[in-house]
């Protein structure tokens, strides 16, 4: 238990401002702070996103995992990612939509209550990517739902997700 | 360990090209099945299994299996004008899903052998495309749609009092991929579980096909995203052994690099998920964090935080900048430090090896008898690991080593995961260190057509191979790739049963397989 503790302590709070080495790395980090900030005020802790596999090659899922880590505190920011379709307010579908991923994704979407919104990740979501359409994909995610935003990357930086979210909600919050 | 090779190998095989010692042996219908009892006996395991459809060229379908011996790879390929072949389901379990998979791809059949049940469900066709339509033969039209119709899978029921089935997917609670899973338990305990997977399906091999051998690599790469630098280093081996290149020593101990920290990455985020699982969210906190460290050094050192194309055909995409290796020598300190003081804290903690401890259990007998690989296999007491027992280059240059445990539970996986980790910061420090001069890559010029190579790769979670075959034109005529999970998922069918429903999530995760990969 002390080890732990002790830990915890040494290990300090990572979230902002962020480290020197994505500062360095970056050029947009002086935006990550502002983003920050516009989420905060745009979202007032509260937005809900159940997250959907349409087919992915599992990259993206590995940037939305990210978000989750301390440096992006995502829940800090008001975002929470929900485990049923019906507690959520945005559909974050990744993947080209498999034939065989279809009626469950119908299903999700169909699940949740309105207003809702549908942001499609990835280079893959947007078009279909590298997969396109064929016998076994329908393509990107707008083929099946109707999509709000893309975000486009392979996969997109937990930054462009972040980036992306805003940039959906901002104009829905102003229309309720 | 020395085994002697059997005898009908050593007679007729024909060089298989790859980055590990092959052999290639055309086997008529009964030697099919005869030869493979003789591998299984002499202690090979069934690697993967794939079918073409030749009748362009010489009005055959093929069936091939691949073995992995003590001594390298064995491939039986098998020629057929009625597309039915024996079914090696008796010898090796694991060939069962795969023949599932050849037929809903190619129309051939696995015609069931002795008192063998066939099992004839579709495994990639759920209804998305019809019956009599299958993609990878020659004259399917495969930009063709089709309208979805699904019928309910026949899954097998467990009947008696007070058992009852809990139906979990597609779609699940977290961010991860898309499979089904049926249980049927009695009040809380597991009596079976049986999953249905196929859903990320989305025509991986015949989308191969319209590609030129020059940018395979990086359809590979995105067949699991986890798992890119081994896939699209297998897919460049295998080309690179067909068109006589080889990789320049600098290219390759930077391929080594990109790998050992695509097996740390996923180690990290495994680690710290399984404390999650297990109620201690502090091991996600901690472990996830490193594991951001990581991939934001990547970015630095090749130019992305995931490497999906950092391997291409011939070497690597570019040189670290130069003030890279300062920067991972300081990593790899700070995470040897940091991941042996979260080791001691993991360890110590009660309520989490409680948890770990006798859970899930994969007993070594049966993860040997039902060929379990990779992760899976070496926390069960199964000392295989391609890296030592087949060094490739770079891999000939270091000597790693293989982290077994045997008592084959959570806590097991959790150790190998542990040990590699530590292992796998050797292995980066060795490379590094000893880090040849030389050029980034070299030219590949096309291959010629109709010849088959290998690429056989240990990626994080197992073997991963890519089966080339050339095409004209600098085309490729067929690619087979498979994924170690196809082997190991239906492990934790065997892992899970007598546990408790909400240790399903714990197990899972210990097992960390890609649906996608599997898929294909």
């Amino acid at each position: 238990m002390w080890n732990t503790l002790s830990r915890m302590w040494r290990t300090g709070l990572l979230t902002e401002p962020l480290p020197v080495l994505e500062r360095a790395l970056e050029a947009s980090s002086p935006e990550f702070d502002s983003l920050q900030a516009d989420l905060l005020a745009v979202l007032g802790r509260a937005l809900c996103i159940r997250h959907v596999d349409a087919g992915s090659c599992n990259g993206c899922e590995l940037e939305i995992q990210a978000l989750h880590n301390p440096y992006y505190n995502l829940e800090g920011a008001g975002i929470q990612f929900v485990a049923s379709p019906r507690h959520a307010d945005l559909l974050l579908v990744t993947g080209p939509v498999s034939v065989n991923m279809e009626e469950a994704l119908r299903r999700t979407y169909d699940a949740m209550p309105g207003p809702k919104l549908v942001i499609a990740v990835g280079d893959c979501g947007a078009c279909g990517g590298i997969f396109g359409t064929s016998y076994a994909s329908r393509g990107g995610v707008a083929n099946i739902l109707p999509v709000n935003i893309t975000i486009s990357g392979c996969p997109p930086t937990p930054t462009a997700i972040l980036r992306g979210i805003l940039q959906t909600v901002r104009p829905a919050v102003t229309e309720i | 360990m020395t085994m002697k090779l059997p005898e009908f190998l050593e007679s007729r095989r024909i060089p298989l090209p790859g980055n590990l010692p092959g052999s290639r042996l055309i086997v008529n219908r009964e030697q099919w099945l005869q030869y493979a009892a003789a591998l299984r006996d002499s202690g090979a395991q069934l690697l993967t299994l794939w079918g073409a459809d030749d009748r362009d060229r010489d009005a055959h379908f093929r069936v091939f299996a691949a073995y992995l011996l003590p001594q390298g790879m064995v491939v039986l390929e098998h020629a057929m004008t009625a597309p039915i072949y024996p079914s090696l389901a008796e010898l090796f379990p694991a060939a069962q899903r795969m023949q599932r998979a050849l037929y809903d791809l190619l129309g051939i059949a696995a015609e069931a052998v002795a008192d063998e049940e066939a099992d004839t469900r579709g495994w990639l066709r759920h209804g998305g495309w019809p019956q009599t339509f299958f993609p990878l033969r020659r004259d399917a039209d495969a930009n063709r749609q089709h309208p979805n119709i699904s019928a309910p899978y026949p899954f097998v029921t467990v009947e008696g009092s007070g058992v009852h089935e809990i139906a979990v997917g597609p779609v699940h609670a977290g961010t991860i991929e898309p499979g089904h899973f049926r249980f049927s338990v009695v009040g809380e305990k597991v009596l079976r579980l049986e999953a249905q997977l196929g859903y990320t399906h989305k025509g991986v091999a015949k989308l191969f096909e319209t590609q030129p051998q020059s940018s395979g690599h990086r359809l590979a790469a995105r067949l699991s995203g986890d798992t890119a630098v081994a896939f699209s280093w297998a897919y460049c081996a295998a080309l690179e052994s067909l068109a006589g290149t080889v990789c320049p020593a600098r290219a390759a101990s930077l391929r080594a690099l990109a790998l050992e920290h695509e097996r740390l990455a996923n180690h990290l985020g495994d680690l710290g998920a399984l404390g999650n699982d297990a109620g201690f969210a502090f091991g996600l906190t901690h472990f996830s964090r490193l594991k951001e460290d990581l991939l934001r050094i990547n970015s630095i050192a090749f130019g992305g935080r995931y490497l999906l194309d950092y391997v291409i055909p011939g070497g690597v995409v570019a040189d670290l900048p130069v003030h890279a290796p300062a920067l991972l020598l300081h990593l790899y300190s700070e995470l040897e430090t940091s991941v042996t003081n979260l080791r001691s804290i993991y360890d110590e903690h009660a309520g989490l090896q409680d948890r770990f401890r006798t859970t899930g259990r994969l007993e070594p007998s049966l993860a040997e008898s039902l060929g379990a690989l990779g992760i899976v296999a070496r926390a069960s007491g199964i000392a295989r690991d391609l890296r030592v027992d087949h060094p490739w280059p770079p891999y000939d240059r270091v000597v790693a080593k293989c982290m077994v445990q045997s008592s084959g539970d959570v806590a097991a996986r959790v150790q190998v995961r542990f040990d590699e980790t530590f292992e796998s910061l050797r292995l980066c420090r060795a490379f590094l260190q000893d880090l040849p001069a030389g050029p980034m890559h070299a030219p590949v010029p096309d291959a010629a057509p109709d010849q088959l190579g290998l690429g056989v790769i240990e990626s994080w979670r197992g073997p991963v191979l890519i089966a080339l075959e050339t095409g004209p034109d600098g085309f490729i005529r067929r690619c087979h790739a498979h994924d170690p999970s196809w082997q190991n998922w239906p492990l934790i069918e065997y892992a899970v049963i007598g546990d408790i429903v909400p240790d399903f999530p714990l197990i899972n995760k210990s097992f960390n397989l890609s649906y996608s990969g599997q898929d294909g």
